[in-house]
């Protein structure tokens, strides 16, 4: 429960005046997002910074709907402490090899299977404390609901894997956990499944995720009980007997996601899009999809599928490679010269995360 | 310089003559007025560029400018500056029902959207009270709440791609439909930034299924903290209103001699309660929405099932702005928001305010999502009352501030609001938003002088004054 920042800002400090770079992590859960299998020869990679130790929620009232943490507080101590007044972060983030911690969360911007209708980490994100490269000390946002004071570089935080700067605490907006959930199976092939979760987004279903694979579609539903009852009388299917299914999705424990053969690839697609879909988990009502090319480079295949992707409007990715906001496949020029322009913003000596930051190649 | 703008607009798309200029001189805060050098007013994106394009090369500064309804003077004009209405980019291009979103020009109305989908049981949630004239550009770079964004969430929740030019010619595409991007949340930086980083030249919004069933509760309580108190417990009680408001003793007043709605006179405040959603989930929610409201000592609760009691009920809340404006010749709309724990303690220290600066205060705002809007009424032609008025505005602003909370909570900072700014941010916290700014707009020439005071001017203050009850857009609703 130690209050750190103080610690970190002389960390970054010292580093700016030697002239050397950091690697921020927090638990090291999502590691192998960032740092790729093979490190790119002569990258650039900074001394490690952990953030881990930096713990304590700072401020957390129910009523508010709103919890403010230092970044090192692990997920699953901010989850049971929500849990303790019914509630829960709405963005259900992944906790990969059951770690993870509230600063990895905001700076990787993973987002779980409620996500369409819960919101993104993003979506979550009222307020953040950072340390950014000049080694200053700032707050944007706040823990109110509404905030229009100057430009928002708190939710601009969200996904930037820390090269914006080094996040020391976040506020969060949370939601009430519902009454009851429950989720209907269904067994449909993946084209039936998509058209299926198409209608239902057109309708007000208390849906709140969706998942097909292996010609099964899940469907949660959450509420009032009635309410429950009622669409589960709507829609049909039967009820899931597995407890546990949205859990392992959103930590990547199905087979799909944990088996490491081949190369594993997410896709974000307008949620209609009619492939990629063979062979894929289908999450988000269409709007996510995961797949494997065999290979362990699968080159040939994955240049199709990626393809397939961008024909449809979405991008796609490895998840297991260089996650970070340097290489990331379908970044118009146009917009990755703003990008660094941004870090440089923050960040002009690139201090932070150098292996992962827009820098000019 | 004008006829080479001429050569790019349309034949009515320049506007250098000063009468013809006069009503774009202002945006819904009307206390500042200034006529633009040229007012151009392009059809295409295209336009849009070369006038970016020309500004740029001639060191023009441009002020973006949508339905100009905005009420903090971020659509002011700079007299040397070409102001850019967008005004007639209001083609909804697509509505993609697979998808469930629409492509739209930064013209088109807020309200236009969901009028074009009604028909397919869809709409589009943000809801600005002004959402008749208000345009969706407008809304992106305010981003706009409205009454049911404590459960539907304010534009940056509904808007899922954005094109955007900037002043050195680019176009950028911000997300698509797509739930996420490659790359930083540019998409997000762009909410909320008042034109200063570029112009939105297209709009993609999420469409969400019209909830089927709405109930209204109105409850009435014989002391402000006892109700203030009822907020947080509704929402700590696991329910997420689409609406929840509250009038004090002074605003139900002017607003029952203004439209009758029906309020209970004797309460000293009352609580608007909107829920919506399925059937069995309003019915749900209704009963513990009631359960907790009795709890806390409402006197009177009354449930309105029927659109036309609904809308009665809601009569009241949203003529309550001009309502006042009938009991004093001039108010001062303040938005801030705080965190709800402290809403009694700050409206008692409101009061507490009023009685030392001798200004009556009527509150009647979001009190679920904590969005504070106190009128404070003055009388212009009582010399040193407009200042007052002004310095007890400031105390409240620096009031939430001081309990965890914001300067502007929906209505921007504009140029209204760049004193507070100070008080909100410290320098090098405005340092980092300025070195923002200048990643996109290095010169200096998008919309300068408004959202975030320089270090060395943190001087002007305005407000949204309103005389005589005349509100900038008497037609509009504004609440």
């Amino acid at each position: 429960m130690a209050d750190l920042a103080q610690e970190l800002v002389e960390a970054v400090r010292r580093t700016i005046e030697a002239g050397e770079t950091l690697r921020i992590v927090g638990s090291g859960s999502k590691g192998a997002l960032t740092r790729g299998r093979e490190a790119e020869p002569g990258a650039p990679e900074g001394r490690l910074l952990t953030v881990a130790d930096h713990q304590g929620i700072v401020d957390y009232r129910p009523e508010e709907l709103v919890i403010t943490a230092r970044a090192g507080t692990p997920l699953r101590v901010v989850e049971r402490e929500l849990a303790r007044a019914g509630q829960r972060l709405g963005f259900e983030p992944p906790r990969l090899h059951g770690g993870g911690t509230l600063g990895g969360a905001v700076a990787c911007g993973l987002s779980g299977p409620g996500r369409p209708w819960g919101g993104s980490v993003r979506d979550a994100l009222l307020g953040v404390e950072l340390i950014n490269g000049y080694g200053e000390r700032l707050t944007f946002g706040g823990q109110v609901m509404k905030n229009v004071a100057g430009y928002d570089l708190s939710r601009l935080q969200a996904g930037a894997f820390g090269t914006l700067g080094l996040l020391l605490s976040v506020s969060l907006r949370v939601a009430p956990a519902p009454e009851l959930e429950e989720t209907r199976v269904f067994e449909l092939d993946a084209a039936s499944a998509l058209a299926r979760c198409r209608d239902w987004a057109r309708r007000p279903y208390p849906i709140t995720a969706t998942g097909f694979v292996d010609g099964r579609l899940r469907v949660r539903l959450s509420g009032a009980p009635a309410a429950v009852a009622w669409a589960a009388g709507e829609l049909g299917g039967e009820v899931e007997p597995d407890l546990h299914f949205w859990e392992d999705l959103r930590d990547h424990r199905l087979e799909l996601l944990a088996d490491g053969a081949g190369t594993l690839w997410r896709g974000s697609l307008p949620p209609a899009a009619e492939a990629p879909l063979h062979g894929c988990l289908v999450t988000w009502a269409g709007a996510e999809r995961w797949w494997r090319s065999s290979g362990a480079d699968g080159a040939d295949e994955d240049a199709g599928v990626a393809e397939q992707v961008r024909a449809a409007g979405g991008h796609a990715r490895r998840f297991d490679g260089s996650f970070g906001v340097r290489r990331w496949p379908g970044i118009g020029i146009a917009e990755l010269r703003y990008l660094r322009r941004l870090k440089e913003a923050f960040d002009p000596r690139g201090v932070f995360n150098p292996e992962l930051a827009a820098h000019e190649d | 310089m004008e006829s080479l703008l001429r050569k790019v607009l349309p034949p009515a798309g320049l506007i250098a003559e000063p009468r013809a200029k006069k009503p774009f001189e202002t945006d819904g805060l009307t206390a500042l007025r200034e006529v633009p050098w040229l007012v151009a007013l392009p059809e295409t994106e295209d336009q849009v560029l070369a006038v970016l394009r020309i500004c740029r090369e001639h060191g023009v500064p441009v002020v973006p400018r949508g339905a100009g309804t905005g009420l903090s003077g971020g659509a002011r004009p700079i007299a040397d500056g070409v102001l850019l209405g967008l005004s007639k980019l209001q083609r909804i291009l697509e509505i993609d029902l697979e998808n469930c979103v629409a492509r739209v020009q930064p013209g088109v109305r807020n309200l236009a959207i969901s009028e074009a989908v009604a028909g397919h049981g869809l709409y589009y949630a943000p809801d600005p009270s002004s959402q008749i004239a208000c345009s969706i550009g407008g809304n992106v770079a305010e981003n706009s709440g409205g009454v049911h964004c404590l459960k539907y969430g304010l534009t940056v929740h509904n808007v899922v791609g954005v094109r955007l030019a900037t002043i050195e010619g680019e176009v950028l595409t911000l997300g698509g439909k797509t739930l996420d991007s490659p790359g930083y949340d540019l998409l997000a930086l762009v909410m909320g930034s008042e034109g200063m980083l570029g112009v939105v030249t297209e709009v993609t919004v999420k469409l969400l299924p019209v909830p089927p069933q709405k109930r209204v509760v109105l409850a009435a309580f014989a002391e402000v903290a006892a109700a203030a108190d009822a907020v947080g417990a509704i929402i700590a009680d696991g329910l997420v209103p689409a609406g929840l408001e509250m009038m004090d003793r002074l605003a139900i007043q002017a607003a029952e001699d203004f439209v009758h709605a029906g309020y209970p006179r004797e309460a000293e405040a009352i609580l608007l309660c909107e829920l919506d959603g399925v059937e069995a989930e309003v019915d749900a929610d209704l009963a513990r929405v009631r359960a907790v409201l009795d709890d806390h000592g409402a006197f009177d609760v009354r449930v309105a099932t029927g659109t036309e009691e609904q809308e009665r009920l809601w009569l009241g809340r949203k003529a309550a702005f001009p309502a006042v404006g009938r009991i004093a010749p001039d108010y001062y709309c303040m938005d801030g928001t705080i965190p709800r724990a402290h809403l009694a303690d700050v409206l008692r220290r409101i009061g507490g305010l009023s009685r030392e600066h001798g200004l009556a205060v009527a509150n009647v705002f979001h009190a679920g999502d904590g969005n504070l809007h106190p009128l404070i009424l003055y009388d212009a032609n009582v010399p040193g009352e407009l200042e007052r008025a002004e310095a007890m505005g400031a105390r409240i602003l620096e009031l939430c501030v001081a309990v965890g909370g914001t300067v502007t909570g929906e209505h921007g900072v504009g140029v209204e609001k760049l004193d507070p700014m100070c008080a909100q941010f410290t320098p090098p916290e405005l340092e980092q938003m300025h070195r923002v700014k200048a990643a996109f707009d290095p010169l200096g020439l998008m919309n300068p002088g408004k959202a975030v005071p320089t270090l060395a001017r943190c001087a002007e203050v305005g407000g949204m004054h309103v005389h005589r009850g005349r509100l900038p857009f008497p037609n509009l609703p504004r609440f």
